[in-house]
């Protein structure tokens, strides 16, 4: 079979399109290229769906937590201290049997316990909380010069927050940012082993390279596979994240522009 | 006290007494002791493993800055889940390799063979015939390493950004006074860096208490399968304590053990901080002194 037969039968293999089995003897490279690949595709959906709703709820919860209002500021607190006091694998168990607890009381429930929502909800409060913590950490060291200026030009309100405080605070958080973003690619890898069940063998790229690594029982062929997928992605984030970044900086001098220092932190 | 003997004919609040303390419970609460002694082992270990990382990135020999600087990339661009994954079947299968090399000098069959991995049975490790607590601890070794290895290359770029934030000038008279490379490191960078490495070691110590529940996907009989075990719903069948499904609360209750476990390190860890920055030249200790005047 040609390399090109088994990217036709497995590319999509993820999403449930193509071949039903999946080979079980005389792996090839080009089938674990293939099928890892394909999980791949769960890995950036989970990634960018999570990104792209937490951006709101984490700048509101930065904003709460810098608030003046006792409510919400304790709200919010709480939420971040929750999300990121807690490891990311539990809090997928826990709400996986909580999705299944609300199932067997309602139907309409039902889409919960799959990965597609129900996972893509945790990662999105769990990267909103730390990227909140991220955003109100940049909201308080917004520059007072800024503000005194604003309001000097009278500009208040809503309006001081949207051309001024906002644009200043992703400036500021945005190496920190990109950070939260990768390993946020990276935490999606564990979905499949935290009791979201792959449902005919769907599953994203680890869960691929896992199931290699049991039959072959030779961990030095897939996990590098893994490895290679997750670099190439891991450098596109930091090239879009780097883009974005030069253009919320474009307004200043080159030297004065934060530089992109990417520190392996936050596991979860 | 009370009798646990025949649970259908007790209260609620006795029944819950008995059903929490009964065999299998008692060894979930030991497998949080696990968790524990996997946190007490790996943060030394992995910090001396950080702390030679660092040395090695550098070091003036070419190969070994080039292994130190390969040890603290590792872990930038991967999942660390997929280093656990695949360090477990690495580590046991390199094992098994020397001894193989070592016990069985005449074995002429490939080890590899299709999807096998065959070594001779005086190699495998632990032992077939050995007893189960063996096999047990050989798991938890293995996992304990795994993590060693995967939070030294952490704790190595930590320090090394630590050792490089000791100010320059202080090295700079080390030399004046005629200290020697070793001697300057030893006695000037190292008690020095740790200030600056504190609030990276604490982020690490965080993450260290947050990646231990993948101790379950090592094989370890950790608080997650034991979570898992106890809460599935069990039929009066075939248990004295039947019961439905209370996975959630099981994980809640691990929830709120982390919740608490990385409350108290945010409380310990500031107390250290304000301890280590005393008398040193950094915002935090100039204020203390300020303070002290």
């Amino acid at each position: 079979m040609s390399c090109l037969q088994t990217i036709a039968d497995y590319g999509l293999r993820s999403l449930g399109f193509g071949e039903r089995l999946l080979p079980s003897s005389d792996f090839t490279l080009c089938q674990q290229f293939t099928l890892i690949g394909s999980g791949m595709i769960w890995n950036i959906y989970f990634g960018v769906v999570a990104l792209a709703l937490g951006f709101f709820l984490s700048t509101a919860l930065a904003l709460g937590k810098a608030s003046d209002h006792l409510i919400a500021r304790k709200a919010s607190e709480w939420f971040i201290f929750l999300f990121r006091g807690s490891p990311l694998f539990i809090q997928f168990f826990f709400a996986y049997f909580a999705f299944l607890a609300l199932k067997s009381s309602h139907p309409a429930f039902d889409p919960l316990t799959s990965a597609w929502l129900g996972a893509a909800i945790v990662l999105f409060l769990n990267t909103s909380a730390y990227a909140g913590e991220i955003f109100h950490g940049a909201l308080q060291s917004v520059p007072k010069g800024d503000i005194e200026a604003a309001e000097a030009y009278g500009i208040t309100g809503w309006k001081r927050f949207r051309r001024i405080t906002f644009p200043t605070m992703l400036r500021l958080a945005w190496p920190a940012y990109t950070n939260e973003a990768i390993f946020l690619f990276h935490a999606t890898t564990l979905v499949f082993f935290s009791g979201f069940p792959a449902w005919q063998q769907r599953g994203d790229a680890l869960y691929y390279a896992n199931y290699f690594a049991d039959k072959t029982f030779n961990p030095f062929v897939p996990y590098p596979i893994l490895a290679f997928y997750f670099i190439l992605l891991t450098l596109t984030v930091i090239t879009i994240f780097g883009l974005i970044n030069r253009r919320l900086t474009r307004h200043l001098p080159q030297e004065a522009r934060p530089r992109m220092r990417l520190r392996p932190m936050l596991v979860r | 006290m009370f009798a646990c003997a025949d649970p259908q004919s007790l209260e609620k609040f006795d029944w819950l007494v008995c059903y929490l303390t009964s065999g299998k419970h008692v060894l979930f609460y030991q497998s949080f002791g696990v968790v524990l002694l996997l946190l007490a082992i790996t943060a030394p270990v992995s910090l001396a493993f950080g702390f030679l990382g660092a040395s090695a990135a550098r070091s003036q020999i070419t190969p070994l800055r080039w292994f130190g600087k390969g040890y603290t990339a590792i872990v930038r661009g991967v999942p660390d889940i997929a280093f656990f994954m695949f360090f477990v079947i690495a580590l046991d299968q390199f094992f098994e390799y020397l001894r193989h090399k070592v016990k069985c000098p005449d074995w002429d069959l490939p080890i590899r063979q299709g999807s096998d991995f065959i070594v001779c049975a005086q190699a495998k490790l632990p032992l077939s015939t050995a007893p189960q607590w063996q096999h047990e601890t050989y798991g938890f070794s293995l996992a304990v390493l795994t993590f060693a290895i995967v939070f030294g290359a952490f704790a190595a770029n930590v320090l090394f950004g630590a050792m490089r934030s000791v100010p320059h000038a202080q090295l700079e008279t080390a030399e004046a006074y005629g200290f020697s490379r070793r001697q300057t490191f030893w006695r000037i960078v190292v008690p020095q860096m740790w200030i600056y490495a504190l609030p990276g070691l604490s982020n690490l110590w965080m993450i260290l208490i947050k990646a231990t529940p993948l101790l379950f996907l090592l094989g370890v009989e950790d608080i997650v399968y034991w979570a898992r075990e106890l809460g599935a719903a069990k039929q009066a069948r075939f248990s004295d304590y039947p019961h439905g499904d209370w996975r959630l609360y099981y994980f809640a209750a691990l929830l709120a053990f982390y919740l608490l476990l990385t409350r108290i390190s945010e409380i310990v860890f500031a107390r250290i901080t304000r301890r280590l920055s005393h008398g040193q030249a950094t915002a935090a200790g100039e204020k203390q002194r300020k303070a002290a005047a």
